[in-house]
Formats: structure tokens, sequence, C-alpha cells
């Protein structure tokens, strides 16, 4: 983070960027691989595994990212605890 | 040793188990009772969160239902754990640092209204009640079942024992206790599933078992596949529901899982807010191991039964299996009346198929209870899957009912009715709504309404459509009034409700449903289930309208709105 703005404001803005971001690959794996977009490829049925399977793996990776980004961000913009 | 004495002696001794976290776990304060005095470790949390999660219906029923539903079973899978997502990013960390200890308690206070914390009240009574109900019945039924005593007596000693260390150990007791649990049920659930893998298609691990090859080398889903057409039903792997039903029904129960009040309020009990975020991912890795293990339990124990009954894969009636030469365990489950043989056209032989012709009727909860039955597994693991059923079943009912007697002394009695309540005095009403609670709880176990089942519906729309939006406009919209929340919980339960209602008649009393509850009837093809996302949407649309043409909310609640969203303070606990 190079700006200096380190107000709340704009540590509200870099949280909203990362939640958005992750929503948009929690909806891409669930709604999109899963749902959508299954059945287009022949032989290899990716999108029944990521129904089954790879979405609730991609949920749990990205819940700890988003953990650990929040830790640098709280950090960051000095607002962390203790 | 007999089937029986071993389930005693393991049942038994894992009862044991939990009685004695109780003792040890005891909660003197109310701060110990509602939340568990906010020192419980991230991971910790995160096994309790999961045991609490992991009701009768997901270590039971859920892999039933993906055997008979194949792929479109996968809205369970993705809708329960994706709801953990939501939280993390959007709910725990928040409401953590708010450091209240109820639900409702947040609603009222963010919303400066008793009308907004008196709905959210009565939205988590019937959510959570609706929950217990279905737990004290899968109680009975897996005392009865596994242990051979009348169905009442198996349900009093789990009242007994959830009376023991919930009602003693409040939110700490449930907590340490849930732990336990969760290591008990997923080595139930697991045990069996790595055997019947190996078995099957040579891989230890059932989550790659799913995608490995059976004997004669095809893939196993490929298999059932074939199988399933020959015998006229629809592919395993094909999708039988309308697409927007399918993306809608997922969304509802993602949201519904993040707005039930009983998982919310363990993300109070950790010290942090950094803790709560991660907590949620720890909760989602043990919920995960149970999830990803049940898509393999299900194709394999379905592909077991058919392959019972026809031995040969083929749609062939003349080599389905003789009536005379059934295995053991299709005798003892024929004793419980849960699978039904009924010789339609006389040839002796049981007839598996799609339509009138179908011989075989199969109850979907025992696919699992009957697993280790299916691949001759020895007795030990069939006594520890009652007692992983048990687990999954007691955890739940504690954690629902915590919420539901949180709800009655702290929001109802000290938040409405006698502010000036000392801290004594409130410990002792929640030990009594709780006792009250269960008594309630284990009266509609023994006398189940007939609507039970439909109600789980009600449940999750009720989450969706009112709990969930509230919290999230009352956390990342400032300028959310009370005027504006009140009138999208009210929109959005109203027609969430009226839908459900339209279809599964009036109170769910039978026979005044306006259509019939079928999917050329539902609106667009969206079924009950699977509305809560539509009211979830109305919610939010009618709470901007409103609160766009009224005031703004006073000075001191944008202030504490501001307050939550950073973590730095949260350590201070307490204050009331």
């Amino acid at each position: 983070m190079s700006t200096q703005d380190r107000s709340p404001q704009a540590y509200w803005r870099a949280n909203m960027r990362l939640v958005g971001i992750h929503l948009a690959v929690w909806a891409f794996v669930s709604y999109g691989m899963a749902i959508l977009f299954r059945g287009a490829e022949p032989g290899v049925d990716i999108g029944f595994w990521f129904a089954q399977q790879g979405s609730m793996l991609v949920f749990i990776i990205q819940i700890f990212i988003y953990a650990w980004q929040m830790n640098r961000l709280d950090r960051e913009f000095d607002v962390h605890e203790d | 040793m007999d089937l029986q004495t071993i389930t005693f002696i393991v049942v038994g001794a894992t009862f044991a188990l939990y009685i004695g976290i109780a003792i040890w776990s005891r909660a003197a304060s109310t701060g110990e009772f509602y939340a568990a005095g906010r020192g419980v470790h991230p991971v910790a949390n995160g096994m309790a969160t999961a045991a609490d999660w992991m009701s009768a219906a997901s270590f039971i029923s859920m892999a039933g239902l993906i055997a008979f539903q194949g792929y479109d079973a996968s809205l369970f899978l993705m809708g329960w754990t994706g709801g953990y997502v939501l939280l993390a990013m959007l709910l725990a960390p928040y409401l953590r640092k708010f450091g209240k200890y109820t639900v409702p308690e947040f609603i009222g206070e963010r919303y400066y209204s008793q009308t907004a914390r008196g709905v959210a009240v009565i939205c988590l009574i019937v959510a959570s009640l609706t929950y217990v109900i279905g737990q004290m019945k899968g109680i009975g039924v897996a005392f009865s079942r596994f242990l051979e005593v009348e169905f009442a007596t198996g349900l009093f000693t789990g009242m007994v024992i959830v009376f023991f260390y919930a009602v003693l150990g409040g939110m700490k007791g449930i907590t340490y206790t849930q732990i336990a649990q969760y290591c008990v049920l997923i080595t139930a659930y697991t045990i069996p599933a790595i055997f019947i893998s190996l078995q099957l298609t040579g891989n230890p691990l059932p989550q790659l078992g799913l995608f490995g090859t059976v004997e004669d080398g095809t893939p196993l889903l490929a298999k059932l596949d074939q199988v399933l057409v020959e015998l006229g039903f629809a592919e395993y792997t094909a999708r039988k529901t309308g697409l927007l039903n399918m993306l809608l029904y997922t969304f509802s129960l993602m949201i519904g899982t993040a707005g039930l009040p009983h998982v919310i309020i363990r993300f109070f009990t950790v010290p942090k807010v950094r803790d709560a975020r991660a907590s949620a991912g720890w909760a989602l890795v043990f919920i995960g191991i149970l999830y990803t293990t049940a898509p393999a339990v299900g194709a394999m124990s379905f592909y077991n039964l058919i392959k019972t009954v026809q031995p040969d894969l083929s749609g062939n009636p003349q080599a389905s299996l003789p009536y005379e030469q059934r295995p053991q365990w299709f005798r003892n489950w024929e004793t419980t009346g849960l699978l039904k043989f009924e010789d339609k056209n006389g040839d002796g032989r049981i007839q598996y198929r799609k339509g009138g012709d179908n011989e075989l009727k199969v109850d979907r909860d025992i696919m699992v209870l009957a697993n280790p039955e299916i691949a001759r597994l020895p007795n030990w693991v069939i006594a520890l899957v009652a007692a992983g059923g048990l687990a999954a079943a007691l955890s739940t009912a504690a954690g629902l009912l915590l919420a539901i007697s949180s709800a009655i002394s702290h929001d109802i009695l000290k938040g409405m009715i006698k502010p000036d309540i000392t801290e004594k005095g409130e410990l002792l009403a929640a030990r009594i709504a709780m006792a009250g609670s269960i008594l309630v709880a284990g009266y509609f176990g023994l006398n189940p309404p007939g609507f039970a089942a439909q109600v789980v519906a009600l449940a999750f729309g009720l989450a969706a459509s009112s709990i969930f939006p509230a919290l999230m406009m009352g956390i990342f919209n400032k300028r959310m009034n009370s005027q504006g929340a009140v009138a999208g919980m009210l929109a959005g339960l109203g027609t969430t409700l009226i839908y459900i209602f339209w279809f599964k008649g009036w109170f769910f009393i039978p026979g005044t449903n306006m259509a019939p509850n079928t999917p050329d009837h539902w609106f667009l093809g969206i079924s009950p289930e699977a509305f809560g996302a539509v009211g979830a949407m109305i919610n939010f649309a009618v709470a901007f309208a409103v609160s766009k043409v009224t005031a703004p909310p006073p000075e001191h609640i944008q202030h504490l709105v501001e307050d939550i969203r950073v973590p730095r303070g949260a350590a201070g606990a307490v204050a009331h």
C-alpha cells in the first residue's frame, strides 16, 4: 500500500476490495463452474467435481487467505488488536 | 460380544465423557454462560462450530439424499458450506467486535428499536425450535434402533444428558462437549467410508475413490450413470431440477446458513476479531472433512445397493436377486420397515427400477446406517456409527437450546421486561429457560407435529429472508435506519412465508395449500425451499427504498457502525 491515506475510510475501502474479489471467486466456482458452465467439456466432468468437492475446497482456502490479508491490512492501517 | 452389548459400551463411554466435561467446565458468570468467557481458541471454536452445525440430518440423511438425487444434491453440499465464506467476510468479525451476547441484541441496538429486536427474537425462536424438534426425534430414533429400547426411553436419556452439560455449563460446557462430540462423529463417519472406498475402488481416500474405477475398469460414476439409465432412472450425474431453481436454492441455503443464530453466536466466544475470521475457516475445514466424504458415501452405498439386487448391473429383470437369497443386512433392515419388498410380478425376484413395476422401497436415511453392514464391517464399527449419529444430534440440539434460552433470558427478560436484573438473577433465569426449552423440545420430539420435516424450509427461509439481510445492512450500510430495517424484514419474511404456505398449506395444515407443490405450478420453477433467496432480495429492496425517504439514523448509531468496522478495541470485551 503506497498511498498515504491511513484513515478508517481507506481501511474500509481496502477491505471492501478484498471482499469483492473473494466473493467473485466464491460465486465463480459454485454458481459458475459447478452449475452454469457445467457440461460443455467432454470426457472429464470438471463441473461435477466442483459441485461435490472442488467448490468446498476453494471456500476453505479463500477464508484463510482473506483472514491472512486482513491481518496484514489491520497492521498497515494500525487498527489491529493488542 | 453381540452388537447390542458393544453399542451399549461405546455409547455409554461417550456419554460419560460428555458429562465429565460438563462438570469440569461449569459456567460461573453470564459471560461464561452465553459466550464461554470469550476464551475459546479459534481452532477449538471451529471444531465446536462444526459439531454444532452438523446435525443428525448431515450425519444420517445427507449421504442418502446424494445417493438418490445424484448431482442435484450438490446444492446442499455447496449451500451448507458456502455460507461460511459469507460469515467470515460479512458478519462474524463485525458481530464479534460489537461484543454482545445475542443476535437480536445486535439488531435491537443497531436499529435502536425494541420492535426490531422483537421481530428478531421471534425469527430466532421459530428457526431454532424447528431444528431442535428434528434433533430430538433423531436422538429417539437412534436410541430405539441401536439399543432396542422404547422411543420415549431413548428420548428421555438424551434429554437428561443435554440437560446436564447445557444447563450446568452453558456455552462453556457446550463448547468443550462439542469438541469431544466432533471427534466421535467424524471418526464414526470416515472409518466405514474408508473401508468401503477401499473395497470398491482400491483407494483408501473416499474423496478420490468417488472418481476412481470399479473392478472392471470403468469409472464408478460412469457405471452408476449407465446402470441407472438401464433401470429407467435419469443419469446420476445429470441435473434433474431447473437451472434457476438450482441457483436460487443454493443461494438460499448459503445466506440461510450465514443467518442462523445458533451458528452466529459461536463466533462471540473467540478472544479477538481476527480469531473470528480464522475460526470460520477452521469450522469449514472440520465440516469439509465430512461434507467431501458424503458424496463418496452416497455414490458408493447406492452402487452397493444396486449391485445387491441386480448383481450383473443390467436392466434385465430375470437377472435380479431372488428374494430368498437376500443378504442378512437386508433382512435386518426389513424388520425396521425402512426397506420394503413387494413382489408385484410374482417371480420371486427383487426388481428395482423406475415406475410402477418397482418392487423395492428404500428409505433414504438408512444409507449411512446400513453402510457398515452392507460392507460386512465388524460390530464395533456399527456401534461407533450409532454413537456418531447421537453425537451429531446432541451437539446440534445443545447449540440450538442455548440460542433459544439466551433469547428468552437475555433479550426478552433482561432486554425488555426487567433491565435491572442482577447477573446472578439473569444466570438463574438463563438456566431455567434452558431447562424449559429442553422440556418443550422433548415434548415435540415425543409428539412431533406432522409438519416437522417441512418446517426446515421455513427455518432457512426465515434466516435467509429476515436475519441475514438485517445483519448485513446493519454493518455495510451506515445510512440504514430503523424504519428501513423493520419494513425490509417484514416484507422479506412476509413474502417468503406466503410463498411457502401457498404450496405447503397455511401453517402447514394439510389441504389448505392454494396450488399443488409441483415444479409446473411454482413461480418461474422456484421451489418453496429456494424462495428465501427471493425473500432476501425483496428485503434489501424494500429496506433501501424506505430508508431513502425517512430520516437517517442518529449520530451515535453511525459512530457505532464506524466502530464495529475496525478491529481495535474488541479485547476490552463486554461493557454492560
